[in-house]
């Protein structure tokens, strides 16, 4: 069975790995000081998709991201591990949104490029936001089922796909009929690596907004190959484009407001002195194993 | 694991714009594939990219795996190894890559990158695990099937390894270790089914149950020696080859070390007969070497990081254990034998590839005049750096691994760090694809007929312009006590002489060389190579003076003392 797969991918600063300049003095993320990567839950998601392409020849899976001209480089490196292509969906009026403008960029953007889509298939949740909102709002919004913390879909027979989900002690199998949603757990297997013959044939892929303002895929260097090669040119998505309601984009269509943000600084009151006795030391093993911290 | 000096050694040498365009027919390749490149820069850009991979693979799956593929090894089920749990996600997640029959034509599905591209992405997995570059790296055998072949040899089975396929090269039996001429597994020709078949065991195969295996054996019955010998292709499709049981072996556990029993195994013939010792196997061993000595270089730059990374943790009399001068030293001698010898690994390997290339071009058309003469150049060059590459490196890093575990004081000796299984993972390189004293025989005929001292003395002429007097003065001086040995020697018209001093005079000879290329390393990139190069002219001119002291005293007394008693 062919089927048509969508990714959700999201380019993220790599908050795993945090600096002393990781936050700004108002307490936002530092982007310059974090490298972008590719939220690792979206690369076990493109895994997922991935292996049902292995298995269903003729499937076709490809990325939407929203973000600025340099979230193309999520795209690439999908095409690096095996995706046909991707859609990057740019624009101010997207700026500022929430996971419900974020949600409805791309509920929209599905329907615009991709009608008879069968499985959409995003990460549980990107690691800057940790909401894992936006994979059931896609599925809402387009009024498809879900399968949250997929960890393995097992099987995909006339239709119904079986699935393991990863939930609290334990695992639970469901199905569902086609379309579905399914956000992926980071329990699930890990993305394949990059394919160096991929990566060797979409390198110079490239979406119109990476390029310097004011020039073309002409300016370019080895300017020839984007004429022989158009999936070197990344397809790119405007507001207008997938005829978005611009009051629920961005910032206009996010209800969300952040009243405050907070360092979180422990103080002395939320900490325990201990000695190296050996009554403290069985007090807070006792302690670590009853709220299960280890054992 | 892509470090610096990695991609120095790709990026600065003068010989890389012509070993591109040699492998890339001039980028003939460019509009009918895909992923070829439209031209130098494009090709370089293509192989920076292929190693980030490599260096990405290793670092997040290979050196993760490495501790338990050590612990468990492989096993030996009914006839067939089984890989530890953990070689076969390395494997898998290599054949995803794409990264393998690297070296191999477009046309067979290969990327056909240069020998060089493919030793740093050897290094890499070396790095990360020395035992599966084993299995990773047999990959290289291919190169003699492609060179000596048929077309439909070739077309049967490049597309499979590419595709992922292990290989195997099955040389040695229980009486044929280092003298291969003695090989008795017995070829013979099956009139029935047209087809040959062969009978006897092997020991020692490294990968033994891979899915194509090179075969030495003696098709020509009734002959003892070498020119007895051809050299088959076994396909495990066919069957007919088990392996009888695996070696206990002292490192390199993720490797299999098989013994292997033919019983009428049908095989094809590859090439001509008689020709399997003396021309293929000796191809086949100088890719293997050359591998062997990226291996090595793999080890002392793990050796390396780990040794900096534990005397940067450990803290003695109050400080770490790095700000002492003692453990300075161990740290610095290691760091100087890596990078000279390293420097020498890819010295050899563009000296490979541009010979390699013509060879190949060869193939498709009468070469120009010019250009045989430079293949002839190339070769010469090859054949007198193989040796010194592989038996220099394989040295260095078995005495890197010890000042590693040196530097770990007990806990390096305790099986809980890195560098005890560096430590038994390097020891196999000195010995196997020729011991060091084998690399030794291969390359004193290069001492005694002034092939080395006519590539030190090109060397020196073109370190004139780039280096500090003082500096190519020293090089200058050690090069003197090796030419002075060397005719010390010879002087004496005595065989037995030189073959007990031919092991000094190799060390000298390599010694002078591997300090000119960290010059001229130097001179490109003083903030990567400068600290190392000063290391390596106090290392090395102490080395040769030490050299020369104990052939002065056998030129002297004779061999007297020497003899077996």
């Amino acid at each position: 069975m062919k089927l048509n797969i969508v990714v959700l991918a999201k380019q993220v600063p790599d908050t795993r790995n945090v600096g002393p300049d990781a936050m700004t003095p108002e307490g936002t993320v530092n982007r310059s000081a974090l490298p972008a990567i590719f939220n690792p839950e979206d690369l076990n998601a493109l895994e997922q998709a991935l292996r049902l392409k292995d298995a269903n020849p003729g499937t076709t899976v490809h990325v939407i991201t929203m973000g600025p001209g340099r979230a193309a480089e999520v795209i690439r490196e999908a095409m690096y591990r095996g995706a046909d292509g991707g859609y990057l969906l740019t624009d101010r009026a997207f700026a500022g949104a929430d996971t419900l403008a974020t949600s409805y960029a791309l509920s929209t953007a599905i329907q615009h490029v991709c009608p008879n889509v069968d499985l959409i298939i995003g990460g549980r949740q990107a690691i800057d936001g940790d909401t894992a909102q936006v994979g059931p709002q896609v599925a809402e919004k387009l009024g498809m089922n879900q399968i949250t913390y997929t960890e393995e879909v097992l099987s995909l027979e006339d239709g119904v796909i079986t699935v393991r989900r990863h939930i609290d002690g334990g695992v639970e199998t469901v199905q569902s009929p086609l379309p579905v949603v399914l956000t992926v757990n980071g329990s699930a297997a890990p993305c394949r690596p990059r394919n160096v013959r991929r990566v060797m044939q979409f390198k110079r892929a490239l979406a119109p907004m990476e390029l310097a303002p004011g020039t073309g895929y002409s300016d370019l260097p080895y300017a020839g190959q984007y004429e022989q090669k158009p999936y070197l040119k990344i397809a790119q998505l405007t507001c207008a484009d997938v005829n978005a309601d611009l009051q629920q984009c961005g910032l206009a269509g996010s209800p969300t407001k952040v009243k405050a943000v907070e360092n979180i600084v422990f103080k002395a009151k939320e900490s325990k002195v201990l000695t190296d006795s050996d009554e403290d030391i069985n007090g807070l093993i006792v302690e670590l194993l009853a709220s299960h911290t280890i054992g | 694991m892509y470090n610096e000096q990695i991609k120095f050694e790709l990026e600065n040498s003068p010989l890389m714009p012509r070993i591109v365009e040699l492998k890339e027919r001039n980028y003939a390749d460019k509009d009918a594939y895909a992923d070829a490149p439209q031209d130098y820069a494009d090709a370089m850009d293509s192989y920076d990219r292929i190693l980030d991979v490599v260096g990405d693979i290793m670092e997040n799956v290979v050196a993760p795996n490495a501790e338990a593929v050590d612990a468990e090894g492989p096993h030996c089920e009914n006839g067939r190894v089984r890989y530890a749990e953990k070689t076969y996600e390395n494997l898998q997640t290599m054949i995803q890559a794409g990264l393998n029959g690297v070296t191999m034509p477009r046309r067979y599905n290969g990327l056909n990158i240069p020998v060089t591209v493919y030793t740093a992405a050897n290094e890499m997995v070396s790095a990360a695990d020395a035992g599966f570059e084993n299995i990773w790296s047999l990959q290289d055998c291919i190169e003699t099937l492609y060179c000596f072949g048929s077309e439909e040899q070739r077309q049967k089975y490049i597309p499979r390894v590419c595709a992922g396929e292990t290989m195997s090269m099955d040389l040695t039996e229980p009486d044929a270790g280092s003298d291969l001429q003695s090989v008795m597994l017995k070829a013979t020709y099956d009139e029935g089914n047209d087809c040959w078949r062969l009978n006897g065991s092997k020991r020692f195969i490294t990968n033994g149950d891979s899915d194509i295996h090179l075969v030495l054996a003696r098709s020509e019955a009734g002959t003892r020696d070498g020119r007895g010998l051809s050299m088959f292709i076994y396909d495990k499709r066919d069957g007919g080859v088990d392996v009888r049981r695996i070696e206990n072996k002292l490192g390199i556990h993720g490797s299999p070390t098989c013994e292997l029993v033919y019983k009428n195994a049908k095989c094809e013939l590859c090439g001509d007969r008689k020709l399997g010792l003396i021309k293929y196997v000796m191809s086949l061993m100088n890719g293997a070497r050359l591998g062997i000595a990226a291996q090595s270089v793999g080890l002392s730059q793990a050796a390396y990081s780990e040794a900096v990374s534990y005397a940067r943790d450990r803290r003695q009399f109050g400080k770490a254990i790095i700000e002492f001068p003692a453990v300075q030293e161990m740290i610095g001698n290691i760091r100087c034998k890596l990078d000279a010898g390293r420097a020498l690994l890819y010295q050899t390997a563009r000296y490979v590839d541009i010979y390699k290339a013509l060879e190949d071009i060869a193939r498709e058309r009468k070469l120009e005049p010019e250009e045989r003469q430079e293949l002839k150049k190339y070769q010469k060059l090859a054949d007198a750096f193989t040796p010194l590459a592989k038996g220099m490196n394989s040295e260095y890093c078995n005495q890197n691994a010890y000042d590693c575990i040196q530097v770990h004081g007990g806990s390096g000796f305790m099986l809980e760090y890195a560098c005890q299984r560096i430590y038994r993972d390097a020891r196999i390189t000195s010995i196997y694809e020729g011991t060091t004293q084998l690399q030794t025989v291969a390359a004193i005929r290069y001492v005694t007929n002034g092939m080395y001292a006519s590539v030190i003395a090109d060397y020196e002429q073109q370190a004139e312009s780039i280096a500090d007097t003082d500096v190519l003065d020293r090089i200058k001086a050690m090069a003197a006590q090796f030419n002075a040995a060397t005719a010390a020697v010879k002087e004496t018209e005595n065989q037995e002489v030189l073959d007990l001093c031919a092991r000094h005079l190799y060390e000298m000879a390599a010694d002078v060389i591997m300090s000119h290329l960290l010059l001229q390393n130097a001179a490109k990139n003083q903030s990567l190579f400068a600290r190392s190069l000063a290391l390596y002219l106090n290392h090395a001119q102490a080395d040769i003076s030490k050299h020369a002291t104990f052939i002065n005293n056998v030129v002297s007394q004779g061999c007297e003392a020497y003899r077996a008693e």
